[in-house]
């Protein structure tokens, strides 16, 4: 017998506002912390800073949301920016014409970025590789790639129209930061408003279901892993872009911790089935200020790994709570 | 029965609501030692809500327990203490270990600290013995039969020194062998002074193997009698009450011209299935009956595209289908409505409009989006027509009663526009009056041309909703059964093999 739950009707739609609000109610009573309490914090230069700070990692978030919601994990995010990020420059050193090479650059480094995500995307559905692993194993190989190719250091480039487009401000505002809330917008809405974003939230809630309804589910899967890899390779552009150069030590290195934190930060759960575009792009602009707040206050750099952790536990606990 | 007339287990004005809907209206009665003790029901009676007040898993909102004279407060723990143990209808055994370690899960015999496993494994040997069952200590749970584990349920409730067992449903998945060496085991038991309480649907193996019956109806107390003094037919009769008399609608006659909607020849499919065949008509409600495991699901889910056929042919009105995907099934016009209705039916987290429209998701969009004010009026529209008590078209559907989020799982599936409607399992675990309500649908639905499948454990639903049954055993169809021959009789007789197949 399956008897109703003890929950009463009519809670359920307040409940759901409280929650979705929850992320942008800190990241509000952060930004007013921070600004009453720091002069050089307040000025638009800094606040631009933080948001070019946190849109590579931000945009890299966008596709983790998805992945998530639609009940998988993608730990190879951080390598494969590295891995298109380096194609992108080997392949730009080949063309003399500087406007050419740049935009190949930019094809190199989305078509590495997708290549990366149907990689995954083929292990995790037709492989049947649980995600955790195959972005493991993927997360190395990506890595290891990119070391070989750039035999384990920086490509730089020579081409000054690559750090121009990387550099620029239209209307003062970065180039990073436009990208980001572009992608933003455009991911919210493929959440919000298209078949293919209700599925992947059927999808990660309940495969099973999902499938009796008559849908793909592994080939929804699929799709949120080749959006990851092309955040990703939009990622690396932009990355590689404004340094002229990219290190395949250190470019993306742990980028996949700060995309889970921002997505976990923003609500999305991490077994699937909820989650939304806009808390994630709160998430992440949590964990940018903070970083920049302690800078500012000449915390120990050594430190702000320990705050970012304590962030995503209590951020985890608050939803688990929430669900019980 | 034993020389201690006071009874083992006493209940008193037992009370249990959930949301606001009473499961369990005062109950009161007595278990005594040694004695097999039957307690029947509907669907939906609070047999399930009971047991759970006895073994602790849910506390009572009212009412009291005494067990061997004593008050007793269940929880889990307490329960097990007792010597208080249910088999449940899931067993609990854990499918990786072995027998010998499944019977001794969380309280293993230690040596010096160590697992001690001989003296485990010869402590079972013992247990498997007293059973007489061909089992050995060290054998994979996965690896065995469903009645076989549920021979190793008894073994770990004897090895805990049990006084009261409760078995819920025990005889659904046994064949007619099975449950004879069932009832041998119970009455051994019995003879040892322990008392049971056998919950099932199957009157006649009520009567043959309980003392006493004890019959719940919609979450009250209706009488404990001797076993040997009521018949099946007063039991089916007190169990049912008279308003569910009326809660079947009258029966459409079948016009003789209604033509053919689906063709099944020779379905086979793995292991599950071997040469199916039958007609379905335009408007017709034909009932699929059989035991559990006798592949009425499965026949559904390779209709359905969940499961591929291996051999035979699917027509839908002539034309032949290879549905090997849901989605194929969907465009060729069948509905499936799952048994499961938590895990495969609705998605708990969506709101009932989400759900509704999440087979016929296409219809509502334009230009890739969807128009969500397109998507809330079906949802209106299906919310009035079915009656669902739902506050929010928003809220999780997990809010809702069972019997409305199968309302919500019926409009979802009805939303695909399909012309043939497989519903499995229609009513199982709700309440009378959506129960009520979902016959008259299906009534509806089929006097508007749906031809209608409809798989069901409960034989009342069959005899009061079919003009014509397919029963199934083993994984074939073992007859039909039609006019004067579709009775409860009939369809047991052909579901468990008394009589062979005849078509």
């Amino acid at each position: 017998m399956n008897e109703p739950k003890l929950t009463p009707p009519q809670t359920g739609i307040w409940k759901k506002y409280l929650n979705d609000a929850r992320p942008f109610l800190a990241l509000a009573l952060l930004l007013a912390v921070c600004m009453l309490s720091n002069e050089s914090f307040r000025s638009v230069q800094n606040l631009l800073n933080i948001t070019r700070q946190v849109a590579c990692t931000g945009i890299a978030a966008l596709g983790m949301t998805l992945v998530i919601i639609a009940g998988g994990i993608d730990l190879s995010v951080g390598s494969l920016l590295a891995l298109s990020g380096v194609s992108a420059l080997m392949v730009m050193g080949r063309i003399a014409d500087p406007r050419l090479a740049v935009a190949a650059a930019m094809l190199v480094s989305l078509g590495a970025g997708i290549a990366g995500g149907v990689l995954n995307g083929l292990l995790v559905t037709a492989g049947k590789v649980p995600p955790f692993i195959a972005t493991l194993g993927t997360l190395s190989i990506f890595r290891s790639l990119a070391l070989y190719l750039a035999n384990a250091g920086t490509l730089s480039s020579s081409n000054e129209f690559f750090r121009e487009t990387g550099s620029c401000t239209p209307l003062g505002i970065p180039l990073a930061t436009i990208c980001f809330l572009v992608l933003a917008a455009g991911f919210a809405v493929l959440l919000n408003r298209t078949a293919f974003g209700r599925h992947v939230c059927a999808v990660g809630a309940n495969p099973r279901a999902a499938r009796y309804a008559a849908i793909g589910v592994g080939k929804v899967q699929f799709m949120t892993y080749v959006l990851a890899g092309l955040s990703a390779g939009i990622a690396a552009f932009l990355f590689s872009s404004r340094l002229n150069a990219i290190s395949s030590t250190d470019a993306g290195l742990s980028y996949e911790l700060d995309a889970i934190a921002g997505a976990v930060i923003g609500g999305t759960a991490m077994n699937g089935g909820r989650g939304s575009i806009a808390g994630t792009v709160a998430g992440v602009f949590i964990l940018g200020i903070i970083s920049n707040a302690l800078d500012m206050w000449g915390t120990s750099a050594n430190l702000q790994g320990l705050v970012k952790g304590l962030i995503i536990i209590v951020a985890v606990l608050i939803q688990r709570q929430n669900n019980d | 029965m034993n020389a201690d007339s006071s009874p083992l287990l006493e209940i008193s004005g037992l009370t249990k609501s959930y949301s606001g809907v009473t499961v369990l209206d005062g109950v009161s009665f007595e278990v005594g030692r040694g004695e097999i003790l039957g307690l029947i029901g509907e669907n939906g009676a609070g047999k399930s809500t009971l047991i759970k007040c006895i073994n602790g898993v849910t506390a009572p909102d009212r009412g009291t327990l005494r067990f061997d004279g004593r008050p007793y407060a269940p929880s889990i723990r307490n329960a097990l203490k007792k010597g208080l143990v249910t088999i449940p209808q899931e067993f609990n055994l854990a499918d990786t270990l072995t027998v010998r370690e499944n019977i001794f899960l969380g309280r293993e015999l230690k040596r010096h600290g160590f697992l001690d496993s001989a003296a485990m494994r010869e402590e079972t040997r013992r247990l498997l013995e007293e059973l007489r069952c061909d089992l050995t200590p060290d054998q994979k749970v996965s690896e065995l039969s469903i009645a076989r584990k549920q021979l190793v349920e008894i073994a770990r409730a004897l090895s805990r020194d049990c006084r009261l067992l409760i078995m819920d449903e025990p005889t659904t998945v046994l064949n007619p062998p099975e449950v004879r060496n069932l009832f041998r085991i119970m009455r051994a038991m019995r003879d040892r002074g322990i008392s049971l309480i056998y919950v099932s649907h199957k009157l006649e193996e009520v009567r043959e193997i309980c003392d006493a019956v004890v019959i719940l109806r919609d979450g009250k107390f209706i009488e404990r009698t001797p076993a040997s003094e009521i018949s099946v037919r007063e039991m089916a009769e007190r169990m049912v009450g008279r308003e569910l008399k009326g809660i079947f609608p009258p029966k459409n006659p079948l016009g003789p011209n209604a033509p053919e909607v689906l063709k099944v020849e020779g379905l086979s499919q793995a292991q599950t299935l071997h040469d199916i065949s039958f007609t379905l008509r335009r408007g017709e409600i034909l009932g699929l009956a059989g035991l559990g495991g006798s592949g009425r699901t499965e026949l559904a889910e390779t209709l359905y595209g969940i499961r591929r056929k291996t051999a035979g042919s699917i027509r839908i009105a002539g034309e032949e289908v290879n549905p090997d995907s849901p989605g194929k099934a969907v465009r060729a016009g069948i509905a499936y409505l799952s048994e499961d209705r938590q895990k495969a039916g609705t998605i708990q987290s969506f709101g009932l409009a989400e759900n509704i429209s999440l087979i016929s998701l296409r219809k509502y969009c334009s230009r890739g989006f969807i128009r969500t004010a397109a998507e809330t009026e079906a949802a209106e529209r299906y919310r009035e027509r079915f009656r669902i008590k739902a506050n929010s078209l928003r809220a999780p559907v997990r809010e809702l009663s069972g019997g409305n989020q199968q309302k919500g799982a019926l409009a979802k599936s009805l939303d695909g526009a399909p012309r043939i409607f497989i519903f499995d399992e229609p009513t199982r675990g709700i309440d009378i009056n959506s129960r009520g309500e979902i016959y008259h649908f299906i009534h509806q639905l089929a006097a508007d041309g749906m031809a209608c499948l409809v798989i069901s454990s409960d034989l009342e639903e069959i005899l009061g909703l079919c003009s014509r049954t397919a029963v199934m055993r083993e994984g074939t169809i073992a007859g039909f059964l039609e006019g004067d021959r579709l009775t409860e009789k009939e369809i047991m007789y052909l579901a468990t093999g008394v009589k062979g197949a005849e078509k």
